[in-house]
């Protein structure tokens, strides 16, 4: 049983297609990495499977269920998180409040017992805040356990958004350039918390331009150009692959 | 999160001192009567402020929230001999309703249609009040029984100032834990993102309509009671004016602050009547000031000081 699968996905933009008729099985337990040149329609496939966009055409199957119809919350509770290319950081509260909103579909927020503060509120909130603060440090963030989100820097806040999105146990992750705009050492340090993800049991997709470390982390990489399959494979296959080299160097090379 | 817990208590408790300790300071009892307003413009704030600072949705027609609790309070008790608290509770729970029905359609708008919608609603509710004479007594108004709570008659100054106090203290108290909480975290999370929020697994919309109607409920709940401290209600308290009015004290004290949402009822209630000295330059001041916070202030009141106070502290290095 895959864990996403997407049948003949298409979406249309203005008659441009984003994705054109994609077809693809993530399996569980993997790192899974798409790549393609900008405007492949990467994003846009994980703005599918998130439910941000409707598709134009076709099925998204999570675990063998239709989640096409279902909103971003509902994909959410069947165990999908994610990150953000541009950050989308709660800049109006802590760091480790934005991780315990991460908490949320495992915590009650029943209205009457939140208004009177009973005690059980209490234990559940402070359970979130150790789970929060506990994530916090499993991205290397323990130096931010007291910082408000608008006063961290750039590369903090793509691990807070790791660390948000790992508060939901998630059974897939999927990463949109978790390593852009940072530096060699930052990025080292992303490829190693990716590892560290994948083997604690989640499924990773990740979405990353930054080849080196795509090619060290993957066990099996999408290629998309201009919304279609170029290739799929390990990362020796892929980089052997003359369609590929021939979408990104262009044909001279190839 | 020590730092908020601490921050929040002190809080309360330091609010429970100045309203027990301001008696002290009233010579007579026109301050009484500021103080009962101020306490209940700040109930109204309070949940407004929930709605605008923290889950980031505008609303122009609170007045008229406010006012269906004050009418549904005088015409259940004048015409038809409800008792007062079952009246304030009925009016709740109609207020509760009416803002439930709307919220879906209403807060799918964004931005300035949002505003002219909410701003909509409290015109209609205006008009609605000014035409419907034989119940409401249309632009005059209509007096209001007196309250009684048990077989306490609640009359005088001093008795609502404290029964509006307590009420006060109460609102800011349920403010405080929803905040705090999974749910107040929810509301936040979609004012910084709303994309993430969802992403998160919370259903926006569900939350929007929730905190929604909170807020009316907060105001219809102030809109009673004053009704009955005044003995008289008037189709004014449901103008675009007083929406404005409370929108404006919310801003000034400071948004997702609920001590800022006090002391901006505090300041925008209480001025005017100690700008009197000023006699005709009374809103050329109040206006200065309005402009001066928002120019040196641009976050209100309570967060800017706040933050000038956390700065003066040496940092507590993270442990």
């Amino acid at each position: 049983m895959s864990l996403l699968r997407v049948e003949g996905l298409s979406k249309l933009f203005g008659g441009v297609h984003a994705v054109a008729e994609l077809s693809v099985a993530i399996e569980p337990g993997r790192i899974h990495s798409v790549i393609g040149p900008n405007g492949a329609g990467k994003t846009t496939l994980l703005n599918l499977v998130t439910g941000i966009y409707q598709p134009s055409q076709g099925r998204i199957l999570m675990a063998d269920e239709d989640v096409t119809a279902l909103s971003t919350a509902a994909r959410a509770r069947r165990g999908v998180a994610r990150t953000f290319q541009n950050l989308q950081i709660f800049f109006n509260m802590s760091a480790v409040e934005n991780v315990m909103v991460g908490r949320h579909l495992h915590l009650s927020d029943r209205l009457v017992p939140t208004l009177l503060r009973l005690p059980s509120v209490m234990r559940a909130n402070r359970a979130a805040q150790e789970k929060a603060v506990e994530l916090m440090r499993f991205v290397g963030l323990a130096a931010y356990l007291d910082a408000e989100a608008d006063a961290m820097p750039y590369g903090a806040l793509k691990r807070l958004e790791i660390a948000r999105a790992m508060a939901s146990e998630p059974r897939l992750l999927l990463l949109d350039e978790p390593a852009a705009g940072l530096n060699p050492k930052e990025t080292g340090e992303i490829d190693e918390l990716i590892q560290k993800i994948a083997r604690a049991g989640t499924t990773v997709v990740l979405v990353e331009h930054d080849m080196k470390l795509v090619m060290g982390v993957s066990d099996h990489i999408l290629v998309l150009d201009y919304g279609r399959r170029l290739a799929e494979g390990t990362a020796a296959e892929i980089r052997a692959n003359p369609d590929v080299i021939r979408a990104y160097l262009g044909t001279q090379a190839a | 999160m020590l730092r908020l817990a601490s921050a929040r208590t002190g809080g309360l408790v330091a609010l429970a001192a100045i309203v027990a300790a301001l008696p002290l300071f009233f010579p007579n009892n026109f301050y009484y009567d500021v103080a009962i307003k101020t306490a209940l413009n700040a109930i109204v704030c309070i949940g407004l402020n929930l709605l605008i600072g923290y889950a980031g949705q505008i609303s122009l027609g609170h007045a008229g929230f406010f006012a269906l609790g004050g009418y549904a309070s005088a015409i259940l008790t004048a015409r038809y001999g409800w008792p007062g608290l079952l009246a304030m509770l009925a009016g709740a729970v109609g207020v509760g309703l009416l803002a439930f029905a709307i919220a879906r359609p209403v807060l799918r708008l964004r931005g300035h249609y949002l505003a002219m919608a909410t701003l909509g609603l409290g015109i209609i509710v205006a008009i609605i009040i000014n035409r419907e004479i034989a119940i409401t007594g249309g632009p005059d108004g209509m007096t209001v029984p007196r309250l009684w709570v048990g077989g306490w008659r609640v009359s005088g100054a001093v008795a609502w100032y404290w029964v509006a106090a307590g009420a006060l203290l109460l609102a800011v108290w349920l403010s405080l834990n929803l905040i705090d909480s999974t749910l107040g975290r929810a509301l936040r999370a979609l004012h910084g993102s709303e994309i993430a929020a969802q992403t998160a697994g919370i259903d926006t919309t569900r939350y929007k309509v929730l905190v929604f109607v909170i807020s009316a409920v907060f105001a219809s709940l102030a809109g009673s009671l004053f009704a009955h401290a005044e003995g008289y209600v008037t189709p004014i308290e449901a103008g675009f004016l007083r929406s404005i009015e409370f929108v404006t004290m919310v801003v000034l004290g400071g948004m997702a602050s609920t001590f800022g949402a006090v002391a901006g009822a505090a300041i925008l209630t209480a001025l005017p009547q100690l700008l009197t000295v000023f006699q005709d330059y009374k809103h050329l001041v109040l206006g200065a000031i309005l402009i001066g916070v928002m120019i040196f202030m641009p976050n209100g009141l309570v967060p800017s000081v706040a933050l000038s106070l956390r700065r003066l502290r040496p940092p507590v290095p993270a442990s």
